[in-house]
């Protein structure tokens, strides 16, 4: 006999009213960052030298801007997932656990932004 | 009653250290180093775009000894992070259970990381880019 509702049964959300999207989102996460990183080292290795002017070129370069794009999106979302469940594990008492996992928002949408945005500036050739 | 203090999960202290946790800690501290690693991309990414000047301040810092040590760290923690990331993958769809597929991959993992590690890292400075 379970003592679930029929309606959380329904919504299959858990306890943590957060069912399974995270462990989810960092899978899939996970995945696309395995093309997405090997792409990017094995391109910058193709780089005849990593002076100004031919990375410059290379970032210009629209598939190589919009893969990089997609590269820093998916790594500062799959590193969020994960250094926001190690506050979690590891940050006892409810105060400094909510203003670290806060901080630490801020910190990957400023970080992750910025990375964005200076490709876009490269991209844009502003 | 009193409340008694009982230990929390994941608790440390009380595992007897052995590959499986070992590389289950690996992993997590690969991953934090990761998230530094992603502030120098950032960092990176922000010097190329602000022009020739800060690229090439970016650049010194990098080709610094604390910037190559740092390199060579995040080089090694990609390498383990992506193999026992896939490791962990593997578990995810049933496939490597059993104890003897369990410390194979886990030896392949961090050893494949350390030795892709070197051959990179040789391989760069044998053609002059470090």
């Amino acid at each position: 006999m379970s003592l679930r509702s029929p309606l959380g049964r329904v919504l299959g959300m858990g306890s943590a009213r957060d069912g399974t999207g995270h462990w989810l989102a960092q899978r899939l996460s996970a995945v696309a960052l395995i093309p997405l990183t090997l792409w990017f080292f094995f391109s910058l290795l193709g780089l005849p030298a990593l002076d100004y002017a031919a990375v410059r070129a290379w970032l210009a370069l629209p598939f190589n801007g919009f893969l990089a794009l997609l590269l820093v999106a998916a790594l500062a979302y799959h590193s969020y997932l994960g250094t926001a469940v190690v506050i979690e594990d590891y940050v006892h008492g409810n105060g400094m656990k909510l203003f670290l996992s806060l901080l630490l928002r801020f910190v990957y949408v400023l970080c992750g932004g910025a990375g964005l945005f200076a490709i876009l500036r490269v991209a844009f050739g502003s | 009653m009193p409340a008694r203090i009982r230990p929390l999960s994941p608790h440390l202290g009380i595992y007897r250290w052995q590959i499986g946790n070992s590389l289950s800690i690996l992993h997590r501290l690969t991953g934090i180093a990761l998230a530094f690693g992603l502030l120098a991309l950032s960092y990176w990414l922000i010097s190329l775009a602000g022009g020739e000047q800060s690229y090439a301040a970016a650049a010194r810092a990098f080709a610094s000894p604390v910037g190559v040590l740092a390199l060579v760290g995040w080089t090694f923690a990609f390498l383990y992070h992506l193999l026992n990331g896939v490791r962990h993958l593997c578990w995810d769809v049933g496939l490597g259970f059993e104890r003897r597929e369990r410390h194979a991959t886990g030896w392949l993992a961090v050893l494949g990381a350390l030795a892709l590690t070197a051959c990179i890292w040789v391989l760069l400075w044998h053609l002059g880019r470090v």
